[in-house]
């Protein structure tokens, strides 16, 4: 006979609120099971924790409901309470009464009604809990972090730090990410490059830290603890242990027409390249898309002249599988294109460029070794029109519906670095407004507008015309100032909004991590664990999660690297109790489920059993191996003969809950 | 309750553990309202959703039964809402012949970021199967005493 035990949470005001709790209790007591029922204001507080544990000791409760906050919330909290006193942990359910009820309605009756149908619902089901035993899982000691820009080179770093190998797999042919095309960073002004080249040279000679550039994650299978990772090692059509990466290759390629990605196109590269001076690994990369050799066979320029013979035009992409027991997710962001916004003119011309253009402009590696020139003529600029939120905060459909958060700042940084090294040069910044939280950032916006004289004007760019003189002229309204403006700029810089990488999307499908609507990955809590996905073992480094500047980014890559340590740290993992288990009376052998489990956790074994007249029959049965089950219930469905239940979801259990709320 | 007479429907739904349930507690945390007419059972995924606990909810009286699991492609264990989108598209062609109109099911994508979708399709669910009133065609004859 069991004995229920139901502990109602006011949560403060929360549920009290629009949930008469006193009346919930009072119903549920006169529930058949129910030996003890009761509300109090913080059910998760230790007090109401003490609460549940007397309880269960002084009447010997066998289940208990807590009806209160979401169970993703609490349940690990409340479970661990009861189990300190001696009840088995998954003799627990809890109803949902403040996300799916209290904060949902606002009418008291109706609140107080549908929790008390909640609550007989979980005691419905506990009525029908069994004891459960969490099985134990050993931890691969090694680390995937899938994306090597300034997040992914911090989490790994941190990660080796611990001693823990660590493995970095980015798509490019160096590490480094965005943060080596930007030329300053504010609010400190100290050279991007500066900073972070050291770091990129300490993750090439960290002997627990392997780089694989120029490679992609092709499958993920497994689980948190137990991940194994097939990584497409692209061709580069160099041996990276032969190249000694001395550049000559890249000056004797006939092939010199080639967009440079890394000046965005600005300038021309080769057909084999290295991606910029600093480049980790220093090795030559073989564009195939330009190379002769490659696409009809004739040329073998850079293999001639290449005195390591590195030169490989056979090589073969190549798939290398590695096991880890983590997986950080560092993919990073892109600008957004802008040819959807005609009404600024980026198509339309030279002189009309986004800020990582300009960041490129003034940056002495980059097209003009750092002498601020417009792309169209090579002339000074001597009026520069910067335009904020291009597609940032827009709710038209054409951009994107969130803050990109990064531009305000790095304009101010744009409009300050400008007028001190071009002073004759007047700069106007378009604001819808100024966002600048963040230490020191408000001190320098305003150094930008009281110290350097940058024109901050609060209105909208309506449009933005080239002319055939070579001015572009840009009209804007003046909000504060209630006047159409008519500017003659000779350049004009669009803060693009920033999206996640496209990478992103297809990565998170095979990781079975959650995103939101902008593609951005979602954490498991919003305030208390922003760095991991909901998905056990994938954390989250950096932009991939949403728009971060470079201090926020090597903050919140640290810290999934201390999460990432804390997994790594452990011999083994509890898992999930919560299996799949076949009844080998009524099983069959029939190998329904085997086929639906994504898993391979169901083999097939030979069983004797004994039969009426005494007699032996040797019968095939379905046995799944419950480490490696994680407890989705495909093969419960699948199975003809119902003989495959879930613990913990079993088939009487729903059937008790769909009858308590039906009942009502 | 303004009328007592008027029709409220028992509405069960379905949501997987990892999306719909996640969708549910955000549309809550955002406060977006949706009628306490519908009960929400938690799965670990649509894929445990075996039709007979449908066809059980409508025998019991459901007037609506929605099931919601993560957006295709993005199922916490890669395949299981394939599944489940199968078999219920089985098990909806067979409602009409079994008494139950189809527009009292309904199976819905709903990821853990969108709570206003969760709240939307509830809504809209809801006003459904209200205008198509109490569910009379399915009785289990065994609950009557």
């Amino acid at each position: 006979m069991q004995k229920i035990g139901v502990f109602v949470c006011w949560c403060g005001s929360n549920i009290a609120q629009t949930v008469d709790v006193q009346a919930v209790s009072d119903a549920l007591a006169k529930e058949p099971g129910v030996v003890y029922s009761t509300n109090y204001q913080y059910m998760c507080s230790e007090a109401g924790q003490n609460l549940i544990k007397d309880a269960v000791k002084e009447y010997g409760l066998t289940g208990v409901v807590i009806c209160s906050c979401s169970p993703r919330m609490h349940e690990a909290t409340f479970r661990k309470a009861v189990a300190s006193v001696g009840l088995n942990p998954y003799m627990l359910e809890v109803a949902n009464i403040r996300e799916q009820c209290s904060w949902i309605h606002k009418d008291k009756a109706v609140g107080t009604e549908k929790a008390i149908i909640m609550g007989r619902a979980a005691i419905a089901k506990v009525m029908l809990n069994t004891p459960l035993q969490a099985g134990e899982s050993p931890v691969t000691k090694r680390a995937l972090v899938i994306g090597g820009g300034i997040a992914g080179i911090q989490t790994a770093l941190d990660i080796a730090e611990a001693g823990f190998d660590v493995d970095i797999v980015e798509k490019n042919p160096t590490i480094g990410g965005k943060m080596t095309q930007i030329d300053k960073t504010f609010p400190t002004l100290d050279c991007a490059a500066c900073i972070l080249t050291p770091k990129m040279v300490d993750c090439a000679q960290n002997e627990k830290i392997h780089i694989y550039s120029y490679s992609e994650v092709a499958e993920v299978k497994g689980f948190v603890g137990n991940f194994s990772v097939k990584i497409n090692k692209k061709a580069r059509y160099v041996d990276e242990n032969k190249c000694t990466g001395c550049g000559e290759c890249t000056t004797k390629c006939p092939m010199k027409n080639v967009p440079n990605e890394f000046n965005l196109g600005m300038d021309n590269r080769r057909a084999i390249y290295i991606p910029f001076a600093q480049a980790v690994p220093k090795v030559a990369t073989i564009d195939p898309n330009y190379c002769n050799m490659l696409k009809n066979g004739k040329c073998g320029l850079c293999a001639k002249v290449c005195g390591a013979g590195a030169i490989d035009y056979k090589q073969k992409d190549q798939i290398v599988e590695e096991k880890y027991g983590a997986i950080v997710v560092a993919t990073g962001y892109n600008p957004i294109k802008l040819d959807k916004f005609d009404e600024f003119g980026y198509s339309l011309s030279k002189d009309v460029i986004s800020s990582l253009e300009f960041e490129r402009l003034t940056n002495a590696a980059g097209p003009t070794s750092g002498t601020l020139l417009r792309p169209s003529d090579g002339k000074h600029p001597h009026t520069i029109v910067f335009v904020q939120c291009v597609g940032s905060r827009d709710t038209s459909g054409c951009g994107k519906p969130y803050c990109s958060k990064i531009c305000c700042m790095y304009t101010a940084k744009h409009a300050m670095l400008t007028r001190e090294k071009y002073p004759d040069t007047d700069v106007y910044v378009f604001y819808i407004d100024v966002r600048s939280p963040g230490k020191n950032y408000d001190e320098f916006y305003r150094r930008a507008v009281e110290q350097y004289g940058v024109h901050y004007i609060k209105g909208m760019v309506g449009k933005v015309a080239p002319r055939a003189d070579g001015k572009i002229l840009v009209q804007a309204s003046d909000l504060l100032a209630g006047d159409q403006l008519h500017i003659e700029a000779d350049l004009v810089v669009l803060a693009a909004a920033i999206e996640p990488d496209k990478t992103a999307r297809p990565l998170a499908t095979m990781l079975t991590a959650s995103m939101d609507t902008n593609d951005f990955f979602t954490e498991a809590h919003a305030k208390l664990r922003p760095v991991e996905s909901p998905t056990a073992g994938i954390f989250l480094s950096g932009a991939c999660q949403g728009p971060k500047d470079i201090p926020d980014t090597v903050s919140q890559a640290s810290a999934a690297a201390a999460k990432v340590i804390g997994l790594l740290v452990k011999d083994k993992l509890t898992t999930n109790p919560c299996t799949a288990q076949p009844n080998e009376m009524m099983c069959n052998g029939c190998s329904s489920c085997e086929k639906v489990c994504p898993y391979g956790a169901i083999t097939y074994v030979d069983k004797e059993f004994r039969m009426p007249d005494r007699t032996t029959r040797v019968r095939r049965v379905a046995s799944v191996n419950p480490a490696v089950c994680q407890g989705c219930g495909a093969c419960t469905v699948a199975c003809p003969s119902g003989a495959m239940d879930l613990k913990g979801f079993s088939n009487s259990q729903i059937m008790a809950e769909v009858d308590a709320i039906c009942q009502m | 309750m303004s009328n007592v007479n008027e029709f409220k429907p028992k509405i069960v739904a379905f949501c997987c553990n990892w999306c719909s349930y996640a969708g549910a507690d955000l549309a809550g945390t955002n406060r977006l309202s949706y009628p306490a007419d519908v009960k929400i059972i938690r799965v670990p995924c649509s894929c445990r959703v075996n039709p007979m606990f449908i066809l059980r909810a409508f025998q019991r009286g459901a007037d609506g039964v929605i099931l919601c699991g993560c957006h295709p492609g993005d199922c916490h264990y890669t395949t299981g809402n394939y599944y489940a989108r199968r078999r219920m598209t089985l098990l909806f062609s067979m409602l009409d012949f079994l008494g139950i109109e189809k527009e009292r099911t309904r199976v819905e994508w709903v990821s853990a970021a969108e709570g206003a979708k969760f709240a939307a399709t509830m809504n809209d669910f809801v006003a459904t199967v209200t205008a198509l009133g109490e569910n009379k065609r399915l009785e289990d004859l065994r609950c009557k005493e």
